[in-house]
């Protein structure tokens, strides 16, 4: 960035009002990375559409506003987060509730689970267990060239943390429900951090709730380290109301003959940033990334998604959807590098949209950066209408075109729904976007905010 | 049941069929055959109400109603079943809800209610025997990965399940072994009953050693110029299309 733009002097004028009220209450390792981070954000500032990789995002809609707090919280905050529930009633899991970012103090800071798996606030860990903590935190987001990471990592305070030992399986997933509340319009940040180790299995899910209507932007960071032979599936469902703005930047470090999967359902927001790292270090590692979002209004839903095969004999895969109604528009931009000695290489992906008007408007960007020569790549990407002979092949069965048609959208998102190993997840999954084609409010029904 | 007069329709303003007239009575075979590009997949598209096909002339009653008003949906709910000549491939859209979404609205047209699950399940494994289809076909997405054979099997399920008065089959024999072929052949045979009718289009014989026609057609250039019993099948096989092209070109 040429200068500092408005914008970013704004959010830097929040880091230095704030920065000695987090410092004072966070760890003294999360602080020691903040001067640093804040030098970088100084120099990049908030991406503009003349960075490459923001090129089809106007960040300015939500990032030009005069967020009214920087939340930082108080004991009281926590009541509403105490008294949530999900109600995807058989979802059998292990629940975290997080309130604006932080992990709410009256529930105790970290907890056991079954295998010796810890899980908790990130700021309590960094104090508790320094060792773990400091051999990941950081390691794998600092380089990034996008400012908002820095941002994040020069203010976020707090945020889930776990860690799963050597050998540790949990059958059942770990569901972190993501709140946001305020009475005032509000920019938040969190910072995740996921360790499992070695021969480990582990699914966590993430859930984005808005519960008050006001103006909100979410920056938020996950790092991830999945150790040898370890498999490890996150699933995202964000379904935020129309004046939310949600950033997420997931960075997912795999070593030798580890399994990651990693999908983004984004089933309502007003604008949608999902950046997925991922970085296949070991020989044999293997990597799914997938996403799917319905937009409509004038929602904006960007998937950014980076595969670094950096060693021989990985395999990677993406498959990103999206169906866009009235005037929405999205964004997918999908890089794959492969590094020179990743000799051994499968790495596909394919990027599938569907437009349901004319005002729609859908951009997507493939990123082929390939230095070995041993490599099997292909990707591909659509953007169009429902397919006609597939609408008269339904109709010309008796069902009527209303009805092809929902059909033909279910199918076409349920290519990506079906990815979800969680039963109780997937059949929900199914039915929310079943509703949201119907046009009928996809909402859970603790959710206070009337998306319409 | 059917009748087809005086039928001319295009495509992009191209004229394709010139005047083609039908009768099919209830529980009749007809066969229409003819070289490539005489019009057989139009006549075939028309009838089952694809939108890109205009007609510019001509009437199509079934039933004492005007066909070419009626909706696709509508069409198949009034009893019309097109056997595609390549089935179309849909992911994501399990056979199972295809099915029953399309059985429920037959159901729903002749008023009675939903098919329950068990009842439904147990129509579909019914069926699937009938006509020799793998029962790990039904629980994947329409046509996804199929064969060329497994798909024209399952069109033939589709038949069995909502059990049409005038099945239209266009080319089902194109593109299949001798194996597949038969087992096709069967279905449609097993399916026959004296209140309902077929017409099957093809392009060669083959097909009609298996499933044995009243009448044959022969369409050329948009017209039908010959009709006659099974035998005229033989004949076609064993001299070609030439001597009717030439008998044709005489003609005019």
């Amino acid at each position: 960035m040429n200068g500092k733009s408005e914008v970013s002097e704004f959010y830097s004028g929040l880091y230095t009002d704030n920065i000695e009220k987090i410092e004072e209450d966070s760890s003294q390792f999360i602080n020691s990375f903040r001067k640093d981070a804040f030098e970088k954000f100084s120099q990049l500032g908030v991406p503009t559409r003349k960075n490459e990789s923001y090129k089809y995002t106007n960040l300015d809609l939500f990032f030009k506003h005069n967020y009214k707090s920087y939340f930082i919280p108080g004991e009281s905050d926590f009541q509403k987060a105490e008294d949530f529930r999900c109600d995807v009633t058989d979802l059998d899991a292990h629940g975290v509730v997080l309130m604006n970012g932080f992990y709410p103090t009256i529930n105790g800071k970290l907890r056991q689970l079954p295998g010796d798996i810890t899980i908790g606030s990130l700021n309590e860990a960094a104090k508790r267990f320094p060792a773990m903590v400091e051999k990941h935190y950081g390691r794998y987001a600092k380089s990034n060239t996008d400012g908002l990471i820095h941002l994040n990592t020069a203010m976020a305070s707090d945020g889930v943390f776990i860690h799963v030992p050597r050998g540790a399986v949990l059958r059942k997933p770990v569901q972190v429900v993501n709140l946001v509340d305020s009475k005032e319009d509000t920019f938040n940040q969190h910072r995740n951090l996921i360790i499992v180790e070695d021969n480990a299995e582990f699914t966590l899910i993430i859930c984005d709730h808005t519960l008050s209507p006001q103006k909100f932007l979410t920056n938020a960071v996950t790092e991830i380290h999945i150790g040898e032979n370890s498999h490890f599936d996150i699933i995202r469902v964000q379904n935020e109301h129309n004046n939310a703005c949600k950033i997420t930047h997931t960075f997912i470090y795999q070593e030798k003959n580890s399994y990651a999967s990693s999908n983004n359902i984004t089933l309502h927001g007003g604008l949608v940033r999902n950046s997925t790292f991922h970085y296949l270090s070991g020989e044999g590692a293997e990597c799914n990334s997938s996403g799917l979002f319905l937009a409509d209004k004038w929602q904006h839903i960007d998937n950014f998604v980076n595969v670094d095969h950096a060693s021989p004999n990985c395999t990677s895969n993406q498959l990103f959807k999206g169906v866009l109604d009235e005037m929405s528009t999205g964004a997918f931009n999908g890089r794959i590098y492969v590094a020179p000695n990743a000799q051994g290489t499968l790495a596909y992906q394919k990027n599938n949209n569907i437009l349901l008007t004319d005002d729609a408007k859908m951009d997507s960007k493939p990123q082929l950066e390939i230095f070995a020569n041993d490599v099997k790549c292909s990707h591909g990407a659509t953007v169009g209408q429902l397919d006609d002979n597939a609408l008269f092949y339904l109709q010309s069965r008796g069902i009527d075109k209303r009805q092809a048609r929902l059909m033909l959208m279910f199918g076409f998102a349920h290519e990506v729904i079906q990815n979800i190993k969680v039963e109780a997840l997937r059949e929900r999954m199914d039915n929310l976007v079943m509703q949201r084609l119907k046009g009928e409010l996809s909402r859970c029904a603790s959710c206070m905010v009337k998306c319409g | 049941m059917l009748s087809i007069k005086n039928l001319k329709a295009g495509i992009d303003g191209k004229t394709i069929l010139k005047g083609i007239s039908l009768e099919v009575k209830a529980g009749e075979i007809h066969a229409i055959m003819g070289p490539n590009g005489s019009g057989k997949s139009t006549l075939a598209a028309v009838l089952a109400g694809r939108e890109f096909v205009e007609v510019t002339e001509g009437t199509v009653t079934y039933f004492g109603k005007n066909l070419l008003e009626m909706s696709p949906e509508d069409r198949s709910k009034e009893g019309i079943f097109l056997g595609f000549q390549y089935p179309i491939e849909i992911p994501g859209v399990s056979m199972v809800n295809f099915m029953k979404a399309a059985v429920n609205e037959h159901r729903k047209h002749k008023g009675l209610d939903p098919l329950s699950a068990s009842d439904f399940l147990r129509l579909m494994r019914e069926k699937k025997e009938l006509v020799e289809i793998d029962s790990k076909l039904a629980n994947r997405s329409v046509n996804e990965g199929f064969s060329g054979g497994e798909k024209k099997k399952n069109e033939i399920f589709q038949m069995a399940m909502l059990e049409p008065k005038l099945s239209i089959l266009d080319e089902t024999d194109s593109g299949l072994d001798i194996d597949a072929l038969r087992i096709v052949a069967n279905g449609v045979n097993k399916l026959k009953r004296p209140d309902n009718s077929a017409i099957v289009i093809t392009h060669y014989q083959r097909l009609l050693d298996y499933i044995v026609p009243d009448v044959v057609h022969v369409l050329y250039d948009g017209r039908i110029v010959k009709t006659a019993g099974k035998e005229l099948a033989f004949e076609l096989e064993e001299k070609g299309y030439d001597w009717i092209k030439k008998e044709v070109e005489n003609q005019n």
